[in-house]
């Protein structure tokens, strides 16, 4: 499973908007600061996964779970984290089942409409599912 | 002022496909649940909000309105919470300094030293050559 290099980057335009929201308005970062941090959110998310990985290891669970990452946040010592991620967590789950109600709905009125025209519905919901999958589905994936 | 980033249509701005792509890059992971990847990739976000902020709020860029490499390197080496990234955002230091410490390592490295190669002997040619 050989990732490129660059697979493994966050987008810059992503994390510039990120960093700026953060610091006073007209402050200047530097491209050199701006790749830095891009790295160091990589990191990130490796230091984050591995943490949550042992929590979910010694719940002699394979797959990670929300609980798992929270406590790798604590285990971080960014615990000022929590919080936040909770509340957002309600936010995104009620987001995701209003998503899988209305696919639902638009599933059932495919149903009573002409084969044809169903199937590129069908293709629309695809290209949106690549990037959101399947909400609070158990996902096995191998590795 | 910090802005929840995203906050307007979506709850995360980072991609969470991307995200998925590193966290299963490490080996022991089998397989993520969707809200524990959404959760990362928030918890991506807050990171990289609090590791500007602060390097900003405790560095010297801000004399000249701005965040640097400095700012953040000297994060990760005073503040604790950052020191995971200190290899990777190492301080910067001259390149004729950087060589005296690789010349004095190698020297350091000879005595004693059984790692089979036959080089290291007392004439010593191609380290001096090896110094600009």
């Amino acid at each position: 499973m050989a990732e490129r290099p660059e697979d493994l980057n966050l987008p810059n335009a992503v994390i510039t908007r990120i960093i700026k929201e953060a610091l006073p308005d007209g402050v200047n970062i530097s491209k050199e600061a701006r790749s830095a941090i891009s790295r160091a959110a990589s990191v990130f998310v490796l230091y984050a996964t591995s943490c949550a990985n042992n929590f979910a290891m010694k719940g002699k669970r394979k797959m990670l779970n929300a609980g798992d990452v929270l406590s790798a946040m604590e285990e971080m010592e960014f615990q000022r984290f929590v919080t936040p991620l909770k509340e957002a967590l309600e936010v995104y789950r009620r987001e995701q089942k209003g998503k899988k109600e209305a696919r639902k709905d638009k599933d059932k009125k495919a149903d009573s409409e002409e084969q044809d025209k169903s199937r590129e519905e069908d293709n629309d919901d695809d290209d949106e599912r690549i990037e959101e999958e399947e909400p609070n589905d158990e996902e096995e994936v191998d590795n | 002022a910090t802005r929840l980033s995203g906050g307007e249509n979506r709850p995360v701005s980072l991609p969470l496909s991307r995200i998925r792509v590193i966290m299963k890059s490490s080996p022991e992971v089998s397989s993520i649940n969707q809200d524990a990847l959404f959760l990362t990739a928030k918890a991506t976000e807050l990171f990289v909000q609090y590791l500007a902020s602060y390097s900003y709020k405790h560095g010297r860029g801000k004399e000249k309105n701005a965040l640097t490499y400095s700012d953040l390197s000297h994060t990760a080496e005073e503040c604790e919470t950052f020191q995971f990234l200190a290899d990777i955002l190492p301080k910067k230091i001259l390149a004729s300094k950087y060589l005296r410490m690789l010349e004095k390592e190698k020297q350091d490295g000879q005595v004693g030293k059984d790692n089979g190669e036959d080089e290291e002997e007392e004439d010593e040619e191609a380290v001096d050559e090896g110094v600009g």
